[in-house]
């Protein structure tokens, strides 16, 4: 069949109009604290809510190289293959979080607080109110 | 416009019939004769206007008066579960980030000042062994392709991250091959950390911040 040659109807290419200006108008804000980080890797498999990391919390107590140097976590969210038994261990979050620089492993829904169905990632839009201006 | 819209109207038909495609011109007057249409010329009015308002109340906002910083609850972050019931015991963002001096992106803070002007006191080591370094050297990149040179400041950079976080995986100590704003949009290089946990690439200007003479 050929293609009509007619104009589109007004009232859809109105329509069309009011999708443009929509899609210019700003998008609905990302809600999660940017920064934060998801983890869920091995969690809801195992039965757990997937882990939230807050980069906006630990970074007022700690400087990135804390983390990313002195106990070398990777700059990639889930790239660290973490279970919980490194973690009882010592290592990963377990380095603080355990009883002595931050609270231990036992408080589970500090840090399994996810809603279920999440999937590994940092969780950053980025969000400005203005066009960048040079 | 010396056309009326009636005419328009067919005088698009007859061209598209001819040239099988849409011309310009006679789109241009279609818009035009689109707009005339009483009903829709009202809502398009209305429209462009509150667009106009709307984007001067942003642009005011950030420039004149900074637009009082919301931070979304966790419960209704879309991240955290509301069914958690240790939900509560997690500190708000708000209460905590409101308190820092603000910015507009990111986490609506600017952690460089939060950092110099002591709001903030984040601990650099946890083993007294661990050498701290920090550097207070520019290197200017004027690869920029007629936009502003960009400024890479160490003082800053170096006050939360070690050499090694950059050197020399990610940077060279001198020019770095395939530095570019498309794969730093694409979240290598300055964009892994800008975009994710530091100020995003929206802000242009703040990298792209000196004028070649
Ligand atoms: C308390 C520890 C901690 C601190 C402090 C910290 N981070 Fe992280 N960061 C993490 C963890 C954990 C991850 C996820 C790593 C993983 O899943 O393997 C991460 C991931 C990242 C990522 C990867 C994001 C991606 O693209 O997936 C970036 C970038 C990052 N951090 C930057 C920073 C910067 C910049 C700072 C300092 C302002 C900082 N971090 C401070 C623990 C920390
Ligand atoms: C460098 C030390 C350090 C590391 C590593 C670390 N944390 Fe923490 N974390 C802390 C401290 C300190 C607190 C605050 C404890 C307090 O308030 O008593 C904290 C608090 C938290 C909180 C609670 C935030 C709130 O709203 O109160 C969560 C959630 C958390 N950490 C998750 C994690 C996870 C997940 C990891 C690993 C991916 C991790 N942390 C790694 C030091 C660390
Ligand atoms: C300090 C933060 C933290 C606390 C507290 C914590 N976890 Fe985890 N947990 C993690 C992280 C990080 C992972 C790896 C996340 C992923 O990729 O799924 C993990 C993974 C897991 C897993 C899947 C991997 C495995 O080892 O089987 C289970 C199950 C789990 N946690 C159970 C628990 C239970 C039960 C508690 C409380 C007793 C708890 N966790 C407390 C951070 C924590
Ligand atoms: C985090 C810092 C940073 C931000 C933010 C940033 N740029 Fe760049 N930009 C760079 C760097 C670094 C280069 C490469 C400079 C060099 O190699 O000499 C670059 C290069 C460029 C170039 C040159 C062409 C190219 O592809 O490399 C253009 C054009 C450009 N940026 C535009 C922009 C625009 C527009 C924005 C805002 C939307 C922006 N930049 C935001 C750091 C940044
Ligand atoms: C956030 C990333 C980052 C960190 C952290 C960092 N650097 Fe750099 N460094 C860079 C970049 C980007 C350049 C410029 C590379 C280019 O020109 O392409 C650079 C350049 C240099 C140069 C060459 C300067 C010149 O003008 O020729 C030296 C030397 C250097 N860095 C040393 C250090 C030392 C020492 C540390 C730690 C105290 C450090 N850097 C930490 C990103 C970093
Ligand atoms: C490893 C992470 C990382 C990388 C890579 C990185 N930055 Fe940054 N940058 C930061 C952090 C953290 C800050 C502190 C401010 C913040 O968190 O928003 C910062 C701040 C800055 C500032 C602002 C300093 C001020 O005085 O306010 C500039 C400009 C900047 N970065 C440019 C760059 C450029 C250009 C590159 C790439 C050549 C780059 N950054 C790469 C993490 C990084």
């Amino acid at each position: 069949m050929k293609p009509s040659l007619r104009p589109p109807a007004r009232g859809k290419r109105w329509l069309a109009l009011l999708a443009v200006l929509l899609a210019l108008l700003p998008g609905a804000a990302v809600r999660a604290e940017y920064g934060d980080v998801v983890l869920n890797n091995w969690s809801q498999k195992n039965g757990m809510r997937p882990v939230i990391f807050p980069h906006w919390f630990h970074r007022e107590r700690f400087r990135c190289k804390v983390c990313h140097t002195e106990l070398g976590f990777k700059l990639q969210a889930g790239a660290d293959d973490m279970d919980m038994a490194d973690i009882i261990n010592g290592k990963f979050c377990g380095a603080c979080h355990n009883g002595k620089i931050a609270w231990s492993v036992e408080h589970c829904g500090l840090c399994h607080s996810g809603k279920p169905g999440l999937s590994t990632g940092i969780m950053s839009g980025g969000t400005s109110q203005g066009p960048g201006i040079f | 416009m010396g056309m009326g819209c009636a005419q328009a109207a067919q005088a698009t038909h007859l061209a598209e019939m001819i040239f099988r495609r849409k011309t310009k011109a006679v789109m241009g007057s279609d818009i035009v004769c689109l707009l005339r249409n009483r009903r829709v010329g009202r809502w398009a009015a209305l429209l462009v206007a509150a667009s106009v308002i709307g984007a001067g109340v942003a642009w005011g906002g950030t420039v004149v008066a900074p637009v009082k910083n919301v931070w979304a609850a966790l419960i209704s972050d879309g991240l955290h579960d509301p069914a958690n019931p240790d939900i509560s015991l997690l500190q708000e963002p708000g209460d905590s980030l409101s308190k820092l001096p603000q910015d507009y992106v990111g986490n609506k803070v600017n952690w460089d000042q939060a950092l110099n002007e002591g709001y903030i006191d984040p601990r650099s080591k946890l083993q007294p062994q661990t050498r701290v370094r920090t550097l207070d050297q520019d290197t200017i990149m004027k690869n920029t392709g007629g936009t502003p040179w960009v400024r890479f400041p160490h003082r800053p950079h170096t006050a939360w991250l070690d050499c090694t976080t950059c050197h020399d995986s990610m940077f060279k100590e001198g020019p770095t091959p395939g530095l570019t704003m498309l794969a730093i949009l694409n979240g290598q290089y300055c964009g892994k950390c800008h975009g994710t946990v530091a100020f995003p690439l929206s802000e242009c200007n703040r990298c792209h911040s000196v004028i070649p003479k």
